[in-house]
Parts: structure tokens; C-alpha cells; sequence
């Protein structure tokens, strides 16, 4: 379903000392470093899998995802979803993806949930019965039927996530992309999340890629990890042969994670 | 098409709240419109020689440049479209099966509307109620009237479609305060906002019509007032068009340039 391979991705850094010497000799002559942001990234991922993909922050997860979403067209490397090249067919491509940014928004900020929803309905050209049926689904499972009709400046974060959640599967994608999909939610809200991402999964079939640095996201959802540090995949495989390398039986995910880092020297 | 009409929609509906900056809109606008005419009726008593445009059609002129302000100004913005771009929610409107110039040309296009729809009644109502001089007048023929429509429509096409070009040069300098800087005063004085066009000398008037910006605003006020002949303004109407088509397919280019280069960092 999903095959990614060889990608590279490096971005240019403008570089500079501090202070008024280095800034006065920057306006005549500029230095750029490239950082690789990814390098030679691949794997392939099934349909109806849920695979956590992790690693400390500026690894490479959230540029992975734009990869793959196609937002960001690599430097090289080869992907192929669902038989689309992301960064090529974006628009026949993207009618089939949902993503989440757990850190940016996509519903209009000045009015109802509901007006956002009914324009991404028209976005995709959704057909009005698999709308509403999705709406349903998702206002139960979500439990939005009370904040739909409310300004979404006025959501708290918790409620916000939740309409986001539902914002992305409106029009019944086979691919959900979630980047940090729990970032500053309280207990109920992450269960809530989590919870709603299995049935997603349960019942619709829908492949999960998620990221996060919430260890509990991955315990309680993906059978499989990928680990990525300092643009590099490091290690493909499942949650529990992971424990069983790392750690005693009483340690917690957490623990197998932080050891983890340790050894691949990405901290 | 579906999408485009629908964010239109949603943009009109969410311009339309905001009533206290609409009022505040109209009373700034009568006000400027006043110590205009004033200036001008000074001018023209001292002036002296024959004055290439009368009294009654520069204070048409005026009125309709104030209550069709949003319709005109490049400096009326959008700035969620400059936060799209400068902090990278850019990423949802990538991840969507449309074409984003198109889009942002619907949301732009439904801002400037619904924002001239709240203005330009009460404003224009107050003008014609005014003692000469500063009385708004009719336009010579219904002919006239229908005319100055068709053309202010293609202004205001025209015109989104440069301030396109204001969004697009965001994507490489990040800040949107230089380009809005220069093509909102060139472009002002350039469409006759600052001072009108007939009373410009001879030559720099020969500059103006190889230009797109008189297009937006001085040729439909003179359209209106009769100052073209309605023989005239229909001749004109092609040299409209063709500007619509060079700026649209000027704006898409770059885009598709901008948004293949595009980094969406952080996140």
C-alpha cells in the first residue's frame, strides 16, 4: 500500500556567529549549511496497519509525513502510495489521505465547526448520504454533537483535536496521517483519541501513520515502530520485541524508549 | 467547482460578521471622501484654465472610490492568507485535492465583496444626500450604469489578480510588508486613488494606460460618470480581458514555482 524508498531531503541553514561583526559581514557574504533531513528513508507499510513512527524532535518524522503527504517533494527516493506518486499527483493523490498536524489547524477560526465541515465536504465533493453517515459516525464516536455549532475560537484544545480528527475523515480516506495527534491533551482527551483511532481502524480499515512522543500513544495503539534519528531509520519492527531486547518485563514503554535513544546515540 | 463556490460562500458569510469594522469603515470613508472633494473643489475654483474633467464627474469619481474601497485598494488584505504562508498551516491547503490558486482567488475575491456590500450602501446613500458640491450624481444613461458595473467587476478581477501576486512573493521573502509596501502606493497612485487620472500631465497619463492598475478603479468611475463614452468604455472591455488572462496566467505560474519550492519547517 504504501512503499517508500531511498528518499533524501536536506534543507539549507543560513549560519552565522553571534553579534554585529559576523551580522555586518553576513550582508556581503552568506554561509549555508545543508541539513539532511532525511536520508535514505525506506519502508513499506500494509494495508489496515497502525505504525507509531518516533524519535526526538528534528529527526525527521514531520518532514516524513509532508513527504508523504505530498507537501514536500524530496530531494531523491522513490514513494509510492496506493499507486500515486505523492509530490507528483498531489491532487488526484490527496483525495484518498487524511492528515492531522496536531499543531496547526484546519477549521476556520470565526465560525461553526459545522461550516468548516460542510466546506470540506464540497472540498472533496463529497456525496451528501456517505456525508452525513460519516458525520454521524464521527459526531458519536467523537462526541461533537455539542460543540458543532460553536465558534471554533471558542473550542478549548481537547474539543478543538477532536473536530480535527473528524475534519480529516469526512470524506472516508484509506490513508490517516496524524502528526502528533495528542500534543497537549489532558488524560481524557487522549484516551478519547486513542480510543477513536482503533475503532477508525477497526471499522472503516483505515492505515495509521502516526508520530508522537507520547510512548503511552504507541503502547496503546501500534503494533509496529518505526525509529527515526538524525534522518536515518534506525529500527523497523514490533512494540514487543522491542521490550523483550531492551528491558525487563516490568519496565515501562517509556523506559524501553529512552534506552533505545541511548543506544543509537540520538539524544 | 464546487469547492471554489463554497469557499466563496464561507468567506462571504464570515466577512458579513463583522459589523462594527464595517461601521467604522463608513464613517472613515465619508470622511476622506469630504476633505477630497474639498481639496479639489479649491483646486478648481483657483485653477483657472479649462480643467479636463468637470466638478460633478470628480465627485462621482470620489464617492465611488470610497464606497467601493475594498473593491480597489491593494493594501485590503488578506492576512490569514500571510500566516498561511510565513508559519506553514500552508500545509493543510496543500494536503487538499483543489487547486490552491483558485482557491485563494475564491476567498479573495468573496473577502472584497462582502466586505464592499456592508460599506458602499450606507456611504453612497449619504452622497447623493450631500449639497453640491459634494453631492454624488447619477450617471447620464441606465447604459452608463450597467456599463460601470460590468467594468468595476472586471477591475476587481483584475485586481485580485495582482494582489495574487503580493501572496506569491510572500513564499520567498516570508514577509509580506515589503511587496504590499510598494504595490499598494505604486499601485494607488498608478489606478488614480491618489490623485485622479484626467488631471494627470499628458504623458505620464500615456504611462498609466500601458499599465494594468488603471483598470481596477479610473476607467469604471469614468465609465460611470460619462467621462468615457459608452461607445468608448465597450471598446475597452477586451483590453480588460486580456489583462485578466496575462495577470491569472502570470499568477498561476508562479505559484506552481513557489509551491514546488516550498519548506514547510517546524512541527
Amino acid at each position: 500500500m504504501i512503499t517508500v524508498n531511498g528518499i533524501n531531503k536536506s534543507f539549507k541553514v543560513a549560519k552565522r556567529t553571534a553579534g554585529v561583526g559576523s551580522a555586518f559581514k553576513a550582508l556581503f557574504r552568506r554561509e549555508y549549511t545543508d541539513v539532511a533531513a532525511l536520508s535514505d528513508i525506506s519502508f513499506s507499510i500494509g494495508q489496515g496497519e497502525i505504525v507509531g513512527y518516533i524519535g526526538p524532535n528534528g529527526a525527521g518524522k514531520s518532514t516524513t509525513i509532508k513527504v508523504m503527504s505530498g507537501i514536500l517533494v524530496p530531494d531523491s527516493g522513490t514513494c509510492s502510495i496506493m499507486g500515486y506518486t505523492p509530490w507528483q499527483d498531489r491532487v488526484k493523490y490527496v483525495k484518498h489521505i487524511g492528515v492531522v498536524f496536531g499543531q496547526r489547524s484546519q477549521l476556520w477560526w470565526d465560525v461553526p465547526v459545522i461550516d468548516s465541515f460542510e466546506l470540506l465536504r464540497d472540498i472533496y465533493d463529497v456525496p451528501e448520504s456517505e456525508y452525513r453517515g460519516n458525520l454521524t459516525l464521527l459526531t458519536e464516536t467523537l462526541d461533537l454533537s455539542g460543540i458543532l455549532h460553536t465558534p471554533v475560537r471558542q473550542l478549548s484544545l481537547g474539543q478543538r483535536m477532536r473536530c480535527e480528527l473528524a475534519a480529516s475523515l469526512l470524506h472516508s480516506p484509506s490513508i490517516l496521517f496524524l502528526d502528533e495527534p495528542t500534543i497537549g491533551l489532558d488524560a481524557v482527551s487522549k484516551l478519547a483519541v486513542r480510543d477513536f483511532i482503533k475503532v477508525m481502524n477497526k471499522e472503516k480499515g483505515v492505515t495509521v501513520i502516526l508520530t508522537t512522543h507520547d510512548m503511552n500513544d504507541i503502547e496503546a495503539l501500534a503494533q509496529r515502530i518505526l525509529l527515526i534519528g538524525k534522518g536515518r531509520l534506525l529500527y523497523d519492527g514490533g512494540v514487543e520485541d522491542l521490550r523483550g531486547r531492551y528491558a525487563a518485563d516490568n519496565a515501562s514503554i517509556e523506559d524501553v524508549i529512552v534506552q533505545m535513544y541511548k543506544e543509537y546515540q540520538i539524544t | 467547482m464546487k469547492a471554489y463556490v463554497s469557499v466563496f460562500k464561507l468567506r462571504m458569510a464570515n466577512g458579513m460578521q463583522y459589523r462594527i469594522a464595517a461601521l467604522a469603515g463608513v464613517a472613515t470613508q465619508l470622511f476622506f471622501g469630504l476633505i477630497f472633494i474639498m481639496i479639489l473643489v479649491a483646486f478648481y475654483r483657483h485653477g483657472g484654465a479649462e480643467m479636463p474633467i468637470t466638478l460633478p464627474q470628480l465627485a462621482a469619481y470620489i464617492w465611488l472610490q470610497q464606497a467601493c474601497l475594498s473593491l480597489i485598494m491593494l493594501w485590503f488584505r488578506d492576512n490569514e492568507l500571510f500566516q498561511l504562508i510565513t508559519t506553514g498551516n500552508i500545509a493543510y491547503e496543500l494536503c487538499r485535492p483543489t487547486n490552491t490558486y483558485g482557491f485563494w482567488f475564491a476567498k479573495l475575491l468573496a473577502m472584497r465583496l462582502s466586505s464592499a456590500i456592508m460599506r458602499c450602501i450606507p456611504v453612497l446613500f449619504i452622497a447623493f444626500l450631500l449639497p453640491e458640491p459634494y453631492r454624488m450624481s447619477l450617471p447620464p444613461s441606465p447604459v452608463h450604469l450597467i456599463l460601470f458595473v460590468v467594468a468595476l467587476i472586471l477591475g476587481l478581477i483584475i485586481l485580485v489578480a495582482i494582489s495574487m501576486l503580493i501572496y506569491i512573493s510572500t513564499f520567498i521573502t516570508m514577509s509580506p510588508t515589503g511587496s504590499l509596501l510598494v504595490f499598494a502606493l505604486s499601485g494607488e497612485f498608478l489606478a488614480g486613488l491618489t490623485v485622479p487620472i484626467p488631471l494627470f500631465p499628458g504623458w505620464l497619463q500615456n504611462i498609466i494606460y500601458a499599465l494594468p492598475f488603471h483598470w481596477t478603479a479610473d476607467f469604471p468611475f469614468r465609465v460611470y460618470s460619462g467621462h468615457i463614452s459608452a461607445h468608448d468604455a465597450w471598446l475597452s472591455f477586451p483590453q480588460q480581458l486580456a489583462w485578466i488572462v496575462i495577470l491569472v496566467g502570470l499568477g498561476m505560474i508562479a505559484m506552481r514555482a513557489a509551491l514546488k519550492r516550498v519548506v514547510v519547517q517546524g512541527g
